[in-house]
């Protein structure tokens, strides 16, 4: 175990290190505009322009400016997104600043409609695999169906427009300035973007956990437990939900972290100050050093989750081991 | 006369699908006294599994037509509502199957799944249906049974997870026993041991088993009555000595030739497989559905179904040849092939 955990962990540096070589690459070399003539301003000298060319860095050799980059990476306070590289070139605030203010708001979203997701999905799944072929199945698939199709951003104006601007249920987006996380879900501004961030994710899952239990209770050790006299109530959930429930553990975890590295539409559409909107806006200002951070940080999360789950797995499944 | 534990009369398993009715039990009907072993030979496919997974009541009735009766101690178990029929699963009728590699839960400790069955059917708490667990794997031969029951069904080779299965089986001290192709899945060597392990557990727990196998070699030594099954139809029923020593079907005589045998003159022989393929179940054959691969057909088996009818008190064969015929084609032909 020590030794996988090893392997997988460095495993898990290489991965980082080569996300942020392409994101490099195509935010540095492949610039849509200079970021030193941006932040020099639209009067300006060519002095300037090359005053602020060498505050960013960008006088240096290519490997140089790489590495400066790079040595951001290593997650050590002091080096860790190290504030004399990684400034937005638009405010000059640090990057490591925005995300960690911004990672409340992307943990409230992610984990709220996490456990939204889990508990629409899972039981919806269940019960359409059980009463297979009812017409509870086939409104369940439906809705899978369309939640799985709709995009988000169109199911986000779309509640918004229902539930807040013709019915009045729902507080409208945003977060007013002052006001904390905490104290924004209990005014329940995070309900309609955790409802329309899950559904997607829900009716995905309620098709996989559905498609699951139907597979695991076509097992031999299904009929086992029958032939033991045991309930069928014991038998879908302790026989047949044990099997069926430990791929989506994969999933989730994966899912989870996505979200935790930005919900960038979700927090767009519904202007939640997390650090999906925050990348999104680093993107169009081609704003490099807010990308790279937001870009890393988001697949250290993917990174570690794939790590986590993997782990997680050996204690899940008797049969996976590791060395 | 002793009640039979268990009789069937006139068992119909029917399941519709879209290309039309299978018909995988066609009216079977037998019994079986307390203590008793009963083999059950067939090809795949031939009804003998669905036939005892109806018996349990594993048999998704929103599925399949099914009538006819099961009395099982005097109860007939297809009217039986489903809570009264959990009780007798388990308690006093127990299955072990075909591939012990599958039919044990991966993710669950092999006592804890025995404890489960126990539990489930006596008021003990967890302790006392753990030991109970590790005294039946000491029972059916698994050495170290405390730290065995504590592992996982990965960690046990095919011979023990059977062993396990059958553990399980017979935790609860069942009447009947009901195993099928418990041996299939298992090496040669392996597979004589479970069968005496079996027999040595009938004795102990008193219980009737039967033994439902493709193999007619396997049930040789282990039965006292054996049916021979063919497209959902009984087609030859008897003693173990009516079967090997004076077969009255042409199947039976199939399966009796396509034995392997070890002693010199068989070396240089090839097996002698039943030519053809078993029938589809829902376009059985009319007359004798045996009859296109039957060596000695004739017009009648084309046309008439032929009844099971009893040679004497405990022989009966589903065959339109004369009973002359048929004892002269066993020993003239059959015994000299095998």
């Amino acid at each position: 175990m020590g030794r996988y955990l090893i392997r997988r962990t460095l495993f898990m540096i290489l991965v980082l290190f080569i996300v942020s070589l392409i994101t490099f690459i195509i935010f540095v070399k492949l610039p849509a505009s200079d970021p030193a003539r941006r932040a020099a301003g639209k009067q300006t000298t060519p002095e300037n322009i090359a005053a602020a060319r060498h505050a960013f860095g960008l006088d240096k050799p290519v490997y140089i400016q790489y590495a400066r980059f790079a040595k951001g990476l290593i997650p050590w306070p002091g080096l860790f997104l190290n504030e004399d590289v990684y400034y937005s070139y638009t405010n000059f605030v640090p990057v490591k600043e925005e995300i960690f203010s911004r990672l409340p708001v992307t943990i409230a979203l992610a984990v709220g409609a996490a456990v939204t997701w889990l508990l629409i999905g899972i039981p919806i799944g269940i019960i359409s695999a059980v009463k297979r072929g009812s017409v509870m199945d086939r409104a369940s698939m439906v809705f899978a169906l369309i939640g799985v199709s709709a995009p988000v951003f169109w199911l986000a104006y779309l509640f918004l427009y229902i539930f807040w601007f013709k019915l009045g249920w729902a507080p409208p987006s945003g977060i007013p300035i002052g006001e904390s996380v905490i104290e924004a879900v209990l005014q329940g501004r995070f309900i309609l973007p955790w409802i329309v961030l899950s559904l997607t994710f829900a009716a995905f899952y309620a098709r996989m956990v559905r498609g699951n239990l139907i597979e695991t209770m076509n097992e031999d050790y299904i009929r086992t437990a029958r032939a033991k006299g045991l309930s069928e109530k014991r038998v879908i959930y302790r026989h047949g939900l044990r099997g069926a429930l430990t791929p989506v553990v994969t999933m989730f975890g994966l899912d989870l972290a996505t979200l935790l590295g930005g919900a960038f539409i979700t927090e767009t559409v519904f202007n939640l100050p997390g650090i999906g909107q925050f990348g999104v806006r680093a993107i169009f200002l081609n704003d490099f050093p807010s990308v790279m951070g937001v870009t890393l940080f988001g697949a250290f999360f993917i990174a570690l989750a794939n790590l986590l789950v993997d782990v997680a797995y050996a204690f899940l499944d008797p049969r996976v081991r590791y060395t | 006369m002793t009640e039979p534990l268990i009789e069937v009369k006139d068992l119909t398993v029917h399941f519709p699908t879209d290309d039309g009715i299978v018909k995988a039990v066609d009216g079977v009907s037998f019994s079986l006294l307390p203590g008793e072993t009963l083999g059950v030979v067939g090809e795949s496919g031939s009804g003998k599994s669905v036939s005892f997974l109806t018996v349990m009541g594993l048999i998704n009735t929103q599925h399949a037509q099914i009538s006819g009766e099961i009395l099982f101690q005097g109860q007939d178990l297809l009217t039986l509502p489903p809570d009264e029929m959990r009780t007798v699963r388990g308690e006093k009728i127990s299955m072990i199957f075909q591939d012990p590699m599958s039919s044990l839960h991966p993710y669950y400790k092999v006592g804890s799944q025995i404890a489960e069955a126990v539990r489930v059917h006596q008021k003990v708490s967890k302790g006392e249906a753990h030991e109970q667990a590790v005294e039946m794997l000491r029972r059916v031969g698994i050495p170290r049974p405390d730290e065995r029951a504590d592992q996982y069904p990965h960690e046990f080779s095919g011979g023990m997870r059977q062993r396990a299965m059958i553990a399980m089986a017979l935790s609860l001290n069942p009447d009947l026993l009901i195993a099928d192709e418990p041996t299939t899945a298992l090496d040669v060597t392996v597979q004589a041991q479970i069968l005496d392990l079996l027999d040595r557990l009938k004795q102990e727990f008193n219980a009737s088993i039967v033994i439902v196998t493709h193999d007619l070699g396997v049930v040789a030594e282990h039965c006292d009555h054996i049916q021979v099954m063919y497209a959902g139809k009984i087609v030859e029923a008897g003693d173990r000595r009516d079967i090997y020593y004076g077969a009255h079907h042409p199947y039976t005589w199939g399966l009796l030739s396509s034995i392997p045998r070890l002693d010199e003159d068989a070396a240089k022989e090839r097996l002698n497989p039943i030519r053809g393929l078993p029938p589809s179940l829902i376009f059985v054959p009319p007359g004798c559905a045996f009859h296109p691969r039957c060596p000695y057909v004739f017009d009648k088996c084309r046309t008439d179904v032929p009844e099971l009818l009893p040679s004497d008190g405990h022989h009966a064969s589903r065959c339109h040849l004369s009973l002359a015929d048929k004892e002269r084609i066993f020993h003239e032909e059959v015994m000299a092939r095998t």
